[in-house]
């Protein structure tokens, strides 16, 4: 937006968190597209996208288990901003200016918004549940251990969370990607323009200048 | 293994209607099983390996008859022995022939995610073709009666096949024409249940009154039924159960929630589209960078 114009840009992920982040997506991808293969018979194609219904079957756990060791990876190192505070709650009830553009309606935003909060606990206990009921319908290596009952209802839950994980990353990638312009540059370059933060950041965009000046720099 | 590839009820993960220009004239076939004959040879066991080119890994003794201890994916029958003192004092030998029961409402078929991997005949068989079997064991999830096995050696399930490839040319199964006293029978399955009626008659005027047919109507009847001497009683002949249905997990897991689901992804996915087209992106405007510029140097003054 704007970048010759405006030099100064403020950093947002580190080399490492970004990393991180598309280890993250890459095995969310694949891990939804074998998972998805095995969902209903509408996606079995995708499997071909794995090397088939076999390598889907044989994969999707282990990718499984990356994405989960990078989720918590990433929430080692953001999950401490994501903490709810009263103006997040107040955020959450204006979300419809949010949707509608109205911003100035909106309170001022720290370094994520309510909505960005919200997603990261909905993808923790989504994680949490699919690492737990994924082991236990293993079949290969734990399901033998696992009493019938339990591996029925381990099904369900993976099916419901990752159902759950699927929509939340699509709501994800469409804010990120075509939604709020300028925010995949924080994933990719790792900074975003000073009006960027001013616009949808505020008080983080506050904090992070009055912080010492090696959060800034210039490009 | 698609033999009878022009009678196909039913097809996992298939959701459009299987080929099904052939019917069996004469009806479904069953096999009957009749405890109250069964001598616990394992005749039927020597037939099925020898028909089907099975040979297990010779095991233990687990103090025992049963031998193997379990079905395995190299063992699609097993011969179960209870020994059960009834209210009398007597002791009553109950050997049950465990395998798959070939349901009309498969569990394993319900759960299986990989498109013809099991296929349901028309004349009742219920088949697994392995070519198309991927190895993630939701059959095992689904079968209200822990049949199907997952091979260590190809990661593939097995189970009894009814030797659909016998009787899709006019033969019994092999089991069955190996039975020394008949107590395995096979034809239609109108005739078996004929067939049973007097065997159970037979019974209850030598004094096992509750003498019946084992034909659970909670998976819609079984292609394998038995003649049990406590028909009142299943989970006497090492845990059959009593009321065998799919369970409601596997029917949440497989059932209405799925098209439920892809209408959910898809409409968020719309509803992300639909956003964009109505309300569009939101963009940083010039205002907005002059305004931090504007910050920016205050602050650094």
């Amino acid at each position: 937006m704007g970048d010759t114009a405006h030099r100064r840009v403020i950093v947002r992920y580190t080399g490492r968190e970004r990393v991180t982040h598309w280890v993250l997506a890459i095995a969310f991808v694949l891990a939804a597209l074998s998972g998805l293969a095995l969902f209903h018979p509408a996606f079995y194609w995708m499997s071909s996208l794995v090397g088939g219904g076999t390598w889907s079957r044989i994969l999707h756990p282990f990718i499984g288990l990356v994405m989960t060791v990078s989720f918590v990876l990433l929430a080692m190192a953001v999950g401490r901003h994501n903490k709810i505070e009263e103006r997040d709650w107040h955020w959450l009830r204006q979300m419809r200016s949010a949707t509608s553009h109205d911003d100035p309606r909106l309170p001022e935003v720290g370094r994520y918004n309510g909505g960005q909060k919200i997603l990261f606990y909905v993808l923790l206990v989504s994680m949490l549940l699919l690492l737990l009921s994924g082991i236990v319908i293993w079949r290969s290596y734990f399901s033998a251990y696992f009493p019938i009952g339990l591996i029925r209802l381990a099904a369900v839950v993976h099916a419901l969370a990752g159902f759950v994980l699927v929509c939340s990353i699509i709501g994800h990638t469409y804010a990120a990607i075509f939604w709020v312009t300028g925010s995949m540059r924080a994933m990719t370059r790792g900074d975003v323009t000073p009006g960027w933060a001013w616009r949808h950041h505020r008080a983080w965009f506050r904090e992070s200048i009055r912080a010492t000046n090696s959060r800034t720099r210039t490009d | 293994m698609a033999l009878q590839s022009l009678d196909i009820l039913r097809r996992s993960a298939t959701t459009t209607p299987s080929p099904g220009a052939r019917g069996p004239a004469t009806g479904e076939v069953a096999k009957l099983i009749d405890l109250s004959k069964c001598i616990g040879c394992k005749a039927c066991q020597a037939a099925c390996m020898e028909w089907n080119d099975l040979r297990d890994e010779i095991g233990t003794c687990a103090g025992v008859y049963d031998n193997p201890p379990d079905l395995t994916a190299q063992s699609w029958t097993v011969m179960r022995f209870t020994e059960y003192e009834n209210p009398k004092g007597d002791l009553e030998w109950l050997i049950r022939k465990d395998g798959c029961m070939h349901c009309a409402d498969p569990g394993c078929l319900k759960a299986c995610p990989a498109p013809g991997a099991i296929v349901q005949y028309a004349n009742g068989i219920v088949d697994f073709h392995e070519e198309n079997c991927i190895g993630c064991g939701y059959c095992i999830t689904g079968c209200p009666f822990d049949v199907p096995r997952i091979s260590k050696r190809d990661n593939k399930a097995y189970k009894c096949t009814l030797c659909s490839d016998r009787v899709a040319v006019g033969l019994e199964p092999a089991c069955i024409k190996a039975c020394p006293t008949g107590a395995l029978v096979f034809g239609t399955k109108e005739d078996m249940k004929h067939h049973a009626e007097g065997r159970v008659k037979d019974l209850q005027s030598r004094g096992f009154e509750q003498a019946g047919l084992y034909d659970p109507s909670g998976v819609g009847g079984t292609h394998v039924m038995y003649v049990l001497q406590h028909a009142d009683q299943p989970q006497l002949y090492n845990d059959l159960p009593a009321e065998p249905r799919i369970s409601a997990m596997v029917g949440a897991w497989k059932g209405f929630t799925k098209p439920l689901a892809v209408a959910g992804i898809a409409l968020t996915a719309l509803a992300a589209l639909f956003h964009y087209l109505r309300v569009g992106p939101n963009d940083t405007t010039e205002e907005d960078e002059a305004a931090a510029a504007r910050e920016l140097e205050k602050n650094h003054g």
